[in-house]
């Protein structure tokens, strides 16, 4: 399945976001996750599933002004 | 706590000085400068996560060891979607209702829209958050920034990163004259530690910054410089300085004053 992940188009396998997150070698405590631009809790991820197109966000803390 | 302390959110903070953590020369200067700051509330960001690199983790332990409150924003950000989406995220991550909300509209100026910002605000402070909007000094904007649940306005002193001052300092004391009582604090583009001072004399509770202190040649003796500055600028406020005039009045009294009434040779 085709999916984009951070902006990059990925095949993956995973068919939930809290798989995808193991499959690419996330920790999942780490990390923020959105689905086509909304917020998914950590919670909510083993019940979110993906399919072929869809745009994931992992995101983690960084520098800011 | 000192008496005059700086309460934002039901927050008293003794420092009213808000530091960046971006552009530093190396976390450990980034480190040494957020502590000779004196800062006791540091802004932070989300970006994409590599799997492999977990560069999150080391930073993120980096401000943890601080000590100091987060304000995670939302830079970058052009639509009342992403800002919103971004708070979300933030707020799970960093475990924090403060979200520093920008929503920017225009590239070059990286000027607030403040017609998207005004919605996100809403939509955030409905669903439990603490916002410090990144704003103008418009009084309008202000107003509805206000109405939307925010209780801390943070105006630009100019563009992002320009290092410019106060670049309206007419509109800046009209907010501050409009909201005596809201909490204001001037977000971007101070660049001298005399424009601190300059909004702090204003009247201004707080300064924000980033830039100015991570670009320094010196970025622990700027943070300092900066420090001493906020210092010195909310205490002149609080000592009410004297107005300007047009013309000279002597300092030295001129009562007794020799060669008086004495005809000049």
């Amino acid at each position: 399945m085709l999916i984009h992940v951070n902006g990059k188009a990925l095949e993956v396998s995973s068919a939930t976001l809290a798989a995808l997150l193991q499959e690419l070698d996330f920790e999942e405590n780490s990390v923020a996750t959105a689905l086509n631009q909304t917020f998914v809790r950590k919670t909510e991820r083993a019940e979110t599933g993906l399919k072929e197109g869809d745009a994931v966000e992992i995101l983690s803390p960084r520098q800011g002004g | 706590m000192t008496k005059d302390a700086l309460t934002l959110y039901g927050v008293a903070l003794s420092s009213r000085l808000l530091a960046g953590t971006a552009q530093y020369p190396s976390p450990a200067i980034l480190a040494d400068a957020v502590r000779a700051s004196g800062s006791e509330v540091a802004t932070v960001s989300l970006r994409r996560e590599s799997g492999a690199a977990r560069a999150g983790e080391t930073f993120w332990a980096l401000i943890r060891g601080l000590g100091v409150k987060v304000l995670p924003n939302t830079a970058g950000c052009r639509t009342v979607k992403e800002a919103v989406t971004t708070a979300q995220m933030a707020r799970e991550i960093f475990g924090t209702p403060w979200i520093k909300l920008e929503v920017i509209g225009e590239d070059d100026t990286l000027q607030p829209d403040v017609f998207g910002l005004v919605e996100a605000a809403s939509i955030l402070t409905r669903d439990g958050f603490q916002v410090f909007p990144y704003t103008t000094e418009d009084l309008v904007v202000a107003e509805k920034l206000l109405g939307a649940g925010c209780e801390v306005l943070m105006p630009w002193g100019a563009p992002i990163g320009s290092g410019r001052g106060l670049n309206n300092p007419y509109a800046l004391r009209a907010l501050r004259a409009h909201f005596p009582e809201i909490p204001l604090i001037i977000d971007a583009g101070l660049g001298a530690p005399s424009h601190a001072a300059a909004a702090m004399e204003m009247g201004y509770d707080a300064v924000l910054l980033n830039t100015a202190i991570a670009r320094a040649g010196d970025p622990v003796g700027m943070a300092r410089a900066f420090s001493l500055a906020v210092e010195a600028g909310r205490l002149a406020f609080l000592s009410d300085p004297m107005q300007p005039r047009d013309m000279a009045a002597p300092s030295t009294p001129v009562m007794g004053r020799a060669f008086t009434g004495v005809a000049r040779a």
